[in-house]
């Protein structure tokens, strides 16, 4: 049978808690979720964790495992030292629910806000044609499974969250890359991107990138580009210049207004 | 009641400590910030020294274009004569130097390693308040594109004088001793280094929604996106080798060591 | 305070349409209600953009031709009614085989990025059972670009409300982490939905005409299974206590290809296109073995050499298919018997070799979660070695037994959509068809919900406090209790039971241990103690779930039991063959004062113009004598293959 390790699992609620020591049973090819499946049905039958489809593919069971913020369904016990105890805890940039649980409905007011896809009206139903180059980079974005692991480690508001308000957060600042570089979307995000949704608040450290368990290339393929095009729109006097004499109108897609946030 | 924004007012899980991570996460940022002084200090030394730059027909990367009239004889241009006061290479380091200081690796680096905002990933920075590049001066991180663009200048300088080098010490062509390998190097990465950068990427085709009606333009972006993967190691190569490049010139005009010719 | 005291606090909330279940079908139904103007809440188990649907990979099945431009939706029709030995609801099989292009071109508008073919149209690739290639895809993470989409319209509607009405949430609301435990009625009618919120532990009741169940499968029921803990039956066992009727509920598909190593993800599914996309089956000694396996029905459509297998890739319209692309019940039988004869892999499974077939480029190009998954958790480089397989449960072809057209179950305001509704996939689901299926289905369920609102005019049911009251009650139950079991030790009794007993291969004698076994558990799961309070608490939560479990346990033993046959994703050791009486038969599962019931209901004749779509002696393989449309030339089809 398994060899017993040592987990110290902060539990509680409101924000109150603390660490909690348990010594768990660990079999062969484990990962952290099975450890904490094995707490529930053995020594801690409330203990909540949030999780679904234990295969990396849903983004449930964000948590900080020794600090660092993983998917508990992706993080193998063989890892660690088996002579150290694992430290466990919620995300810490969103509020506490309960134990490991937390309350993630900031990325979904976020997501409500983003102008959405805005095809063309006049394609119709199976018209649409593009190519596989053009489609490429959206696709990349799309491979989020929204776990909110880089939401949760950006500095911007894990440690500044008065910034919440004015800041989407790596997640959606792709998603408006995402609809960017569209090949078939007609909105123009760029504007909003700077002024509605932060994207200057981000000074490009990368954590969101080191945490992706997707392996997206948040920072180069969509921040820094869409840096880049927020240049273009807002900053660069050559292309404000020659918007001028070539009477270009500017056409920003507004934020998304009605939101109760 | 589930996300509805009215929920009952919840608060993060309070956790005191800075960062639970137990890895050697302070190593990082510690490498780069004494990685990056130890540049700045050589650079403000050599830039201020304003001697054995120049050993015909070599000159360092770091006074070309020479362009003051003090600059050593045979040297550069002579252009601007009422600077004295600097040496050439103050006058024109504010290029590269700002290619670099807004590229958006040296960012990254120096953001971590000096700001510690954040000195590394799930650490918490030091600071009480946090507005980004939003406001000035870091807004100013923009103008990377123009900088980008006088770097190619300075690359193409550069690659001159790399060139030049293949002329023995009496200015006869056909010739090459090892400082011109260290210029012909210095030139390529340099090379590398700007061209692999993200302003370049989104310039070579980047910023196209559609590469499929711009095929050349997307091999080029496809090419630049791959040496963009390199970007750090090329920051960090070029700029050590810039140094080094200034320092081998340095030893051979100062006569501590004779260049090796080769033909 | 008692019980209906508390029940007259419970927040009621009131809306059109309740859809409960956020994945494909449910998400794809609340945005058709919502267009129909219908006020629609989406009741969802986690959170917003989690559910089973992600895990879908190969894609879509849609005949539109992109790759192969014979494909029409009536090779579409005929591969789903072979698929599933003919059993199938026609009418359900029709609409989506006709409707499907459609649904995946309203994804595309609606901002879903499909993998392209050259001329710029969705691509699309082979899958078992499929003549041409006709799933469309993205890489193998196909049903996350379906729930995202989906997702996404969901907030573009409440984008649009949110401009045009000033709240975002005035039409249509999603109700993240809400579990419903109960259905209410008013007379025979829907009248809403009760349940409680995770988060807090707090009741709502849901005051709606008009419930959607959309809630997936049942694969907790079984120990070795690729479905998350959602699964435990929840839509399944809400219709049986709301008075509807389950449909064939013995088809359980076991899916060929899951991982066996390590045992903390035994079962995590191993797509099929793997094998769609070149990979092979072998057993310890190297050998192909699918070759062995080809049954008469399909001996025809497949090839018999590894050369004709391996030329169709490249050459689909002049070579048979390669056997690793039979339908899931066949290769999973296959699977299975290689590793009872002693030539299965170490840990118990088979080799699925894609290592030797494609150059590892290409395989990471193709299939990067697979590559992934395999790297992290198991320590295999797929692009260097094979992967050990065996079967896991994996869908549920049986269900809530539905109008092809509307969705509406048996209880008028009952509709279901996706894998909680039944026999659109007969006995044996295609790999593909099932996002086609949430798809096509849940848009019907949807406006067949929103038609049945307008039908009521005025009179809308209500909910009465004696109701809330008995389902509060209940639901607190295992919370109140001063002793009893732990919950996870039940469950995992029963898993075991229906897996070991009622699992891919079935004899009379265990199933009635099964059955026997079941009714002991079911005294025990009716008294178990969860410990904890309200709030997010899993234990409390498994204790509610396991009513479910245990009501779904019992009629699919019961159904097992009862249909002695073999067909598609049911197998009897007993009864090996396929019997064409019992093609005309569907198995009824209903609720009979507290206790399970089945009965037989003979299945209507075909069409005859869909009929006519067969030739007259493939019907033969399937069909009694009198049911075949009569030859029309006398000697034509007989003694054929």
């Amino acid at each position: 049978m398994g060899t017993k390790v040592r987990m110290r699992v902060w539990r509680g609620d409101g924000g109150a808690g603390g660490l909690v020591d348990y010594e768990v049973e660990v079999n062969e090819g484990e990962v952290v979720l099975d450890v904490l499946h094995r707490l529930q049905a053995t020594q801690a039958g409330d203990l909540a964790v949030r999780w679904n489809c234990k295969a990396g593919k849903c983004g449930s069971c964000s948590m900080e495992i020794n600090g660092r913020p993983r998917l508990a369904c992706m993080t193998r016990m063989s890892l660690f030292d088996p002579a150290d105890a694992i430290t466990i805890t919620p995300m810490r940039t969103f509020p506490v629910i309960r134990d490991l649980v937390t309350d993630v409905s900031f990325n979904y007011e976020k997501a409500r806000q983003i102008p959405s896809f805005t095809p063309d009206p006049s394609v119709g139903l199976g018209e649409f044609r593009m190519q596989q180059v053009d489609v490429e980079r959206s696709q990349e974005f799309r491979k989020c499974i929204e776990c909110f692991l880089c939401q949760n480690v950006c500095h911007v508001i894990r440690d500044h969250p008065e910034n919440m308000p004015a800041y989407a957060g790596p997640r959606f600042l792709m998603r408006i890359a995402e609809l960017e570089m569209h090949p078939a979307d007609t909105a123009d995000r760029r504007a909003i991107a700077q002024d509605e949704f932060g994207l200057g608040l981000c000074n490009i450290t990368k954590c969101c990138t080191e945490v992706c368990p997707e392996g997206i290339h948040i920072t180069d393929n969509a921040l820094i580009p869409m840096k880049e095009r927020v240049m273009s729109r807002k900053y660069d006097p050559v292309v404000w210049l020659g918007g001028k004499i070539a009477r270009r109108p500017r056409r920003d897609t507004p934020k998304v207004p009605g939101g109760r946030a | 009641m589930t996300q509805a924004p009215q929920a009952p007012a919840r608060t993060r899980a309070q956790i005191a400590a800075r960062t639970l991570r137990r890895d050697a996460w302070w190593r990082q940022p510690a490498i780069n910030a004494a990685g990056l002084l130890a540049i700045v200090v050589y650079l403000t030394w050599a830039s201020l020294v304003n001697g054995d730059y120049f050993w015909k027909p070599y000159i360092s990367p770091l006074y070309s274009p020479c362009l003051t009239s003090n600059c050593a004889p045979g040297a550069g241009f002579h252009w601007v004569p009422w600077l004295t006061a600097l040496t050439p290479a103050i006058l024109i380091i504010g290029g590269p130097l700002g290619f670099r200081f807004t590229c958006y690796y040296y960012r990254k680096a120096y953001y971590r390693a000096f700001w510690r905002s954040p000195a590394a990933c799930a650490v918490r920075e030091p600071h009480a308040r946090y507005s980004g590049e939003t406001r000035l001066p870091l807004i100013l991180q923009n103008v990377h594109r123009y900088f980008f663009y006088i770097a190619l200048a300075f690359n193409v300088i550069l690659t001159i004088d790399a060139v030049v080098a293949f002329r023995n010490h009496a200015g006869q062509w056909g010739h090459m001793g090892l400082g011109t390998l260290v210029l012909v190097i210095n030139a390529a990465l340099l090379w590398l280094y700007s061209v692999s950068c993200h302003a370049c990427r989104h310039a070579v085709g980047g910023r196209l929604k559609h590469f499929s009606r711009h095929p050349l333009r997307y091999r080029a972006w496809s090419l630049v996106s791959r040496l963009n993967a390199y970007h750090m190691q090329f920051a960090w190569v070029s700029l050590f080798w810039v140094l080094f490049t200034d320092l081998y010139i340095r030893l051979v005009a100062s006569g501590a060591i004779t260049d090796p010719r080769f033909f | 305070m008692t019980d209906i005291d508390e029940a007259a606090q419970v927040a009621r909330l009131p809306y059109d349409v309740v859809v409960i279940g956020a994945g494909g079908s449910g998400l794809r139904a609340a945005i058709e209600a919502r267009m129909a103007g219908k006020r629609t809440a989406i009741i969802s188990k986690s959170l917003f953009g989690k559910a089973h649907t992600v895990m879908a990979e190969g894609g879509c099945a849609a005949a539109m031709g992109n790759v192969n431009p014979h494909d029409n939706w009536m090779v579409h029709f005929r591969d789903t009614m072979r698929g599933g030995k003919f059993l199938n609801n026609w009418r359900m099989a029709e609409l989506h085989a006709k409707e499907a292009p459609e649904r995946v071109w309203e994804l595309e508008a609606w901002g879903a990025v499909f993998d392209r073919t050259g001329d710029g149209k969705i691509s699309q690739r082979n899958f078992g059972g499929h003549t041409y290639p006709r799933l469309a895809h993205v890489g193998d993470r196909t049903g996350l670009e379906m729930i995202r989409t989906l997702q996404q319209k969901v907030v573009a509607l409440q984008q649009e409300d949110a401009v045009r009405l000033g709240d975002p949430e005035a039409m249509i609301k999603v109700f993240a982490e809400t579990t419903i435990t109960r259905l209410l009625k008013d007379g025979g009618k829907i009248a809403g939905a009760f349940g409680y919120v995770r988060e807090t532990g707090g009741f709502v009741v849901f005051e709606a005409p008009a419930v959607v169940l959309a809630t997936g499968g049942i694969g907790k029921v079984f120990k070795v299974t690729s479905n998350s803990w959602e699964y435990t039956g929840d839509g399944h066992a809400l219709a049986l206590l709301a008075g509807a009727t389950l449909l064939n509920m013995e088809f359980v598909q076991f899916h060929p290809t899951h991982m066996v190593w390590p045992p903390s993800v035994r079962g995590l599914l191993v797509t099929e296109s793997v094998r769609g996309d070149g990979g092979v089956l072998r057993n310890s000694e190297g050998r192909r073995y699918m070759f062995d396996y080809v049954p008469d029905v399909f001996r025809a459509q497949y090839a018999e050499t590894e050369e004709e297998a391996d030329r169709w890739y490249t050459d689909p319209d002049n070579n048979r298919r390669p056997p690793e692309l039979l339908p899931r019940d066949e290769v999973a039988r296959a699977n299975n018997a290689e590793v009872k004869a002693g030539r299965g892999s170490p840990h118990g499974g088979v080799y699925l070799d894609i290592a030797s077939r494609l150059p590892a480029a290409e395989i990471l190009r193709r299939l990067p979660s697979m590559y992934h998954q395999f790297k992290e958790l198991a320590d295999v480089d797929i692009t260097k070695e094979p992967m050990e397989v065996g079967p896991a449960q994996h869908y549920v072809m049986g269900g809530v037994e539905v109008d092809a057209d509307t969705g509406a179950s048996v209880v008028p305001g009952l509709f279901a959509a996706g894998e909680v509704s039944g026999g659109m996939h007969g006995s044996n689901r295609l790999g593909g068809n099932s996002l086609s299926d949430l798809l096509v289905f849940g848009r019907r369920a949807g406006l067949g919900a929103a038609e049945y609102v307008d039908s009521l005019a005025g009179g809308r049911p209500a909910v009465t406090d004696e109701a809330i009251a008995a389902a509060a009650g209940e639901a607190l139950a295992p919370l109140r209790r001063m002793s009893g079991e732990n919950p996870y030790t039940v469950h995992g009794e029963v898993q075991e039971v229906m897996s070991g007993l009622v699992g891919i291969i079935r004899r009379e004698d265990e199933i009635k241990t099964a059955l026997a076994e079941l009714e002991r558990l079911r005294e025990r799961a009716a008294s178990v103690r969860a410990e904890g309070g309200l709030a997010y608490n899993p234990g409390w939560h498994l204790a509610l779930d396991l009513r479910n479990i245990m009501l779904i346990a019992e009629c699919v033993a019961l159904a097992a039991l009862e249909r002695t046959e073999s067909r598609g994703g049911h197998t009897r050791e007993d009864f090996p063959e396929m019997s064409p009486e019992w093609r005309r038969i569907n198995l009824i599962c209903s609720l009979d004062g507290g206790r399970v019931r089945l009965r037989r209901q003979e299945m209507p004749p075909m069409r005859e113009d869909l009929l006519a779509l067969f030739d007259r002696a493939e019907l033969k393989k399937y069909m009694t004598d009198e049911e075949l449309p009569p030859a029309a030339e006398p000697a034509d089809g007989e003694g054929t293959h």
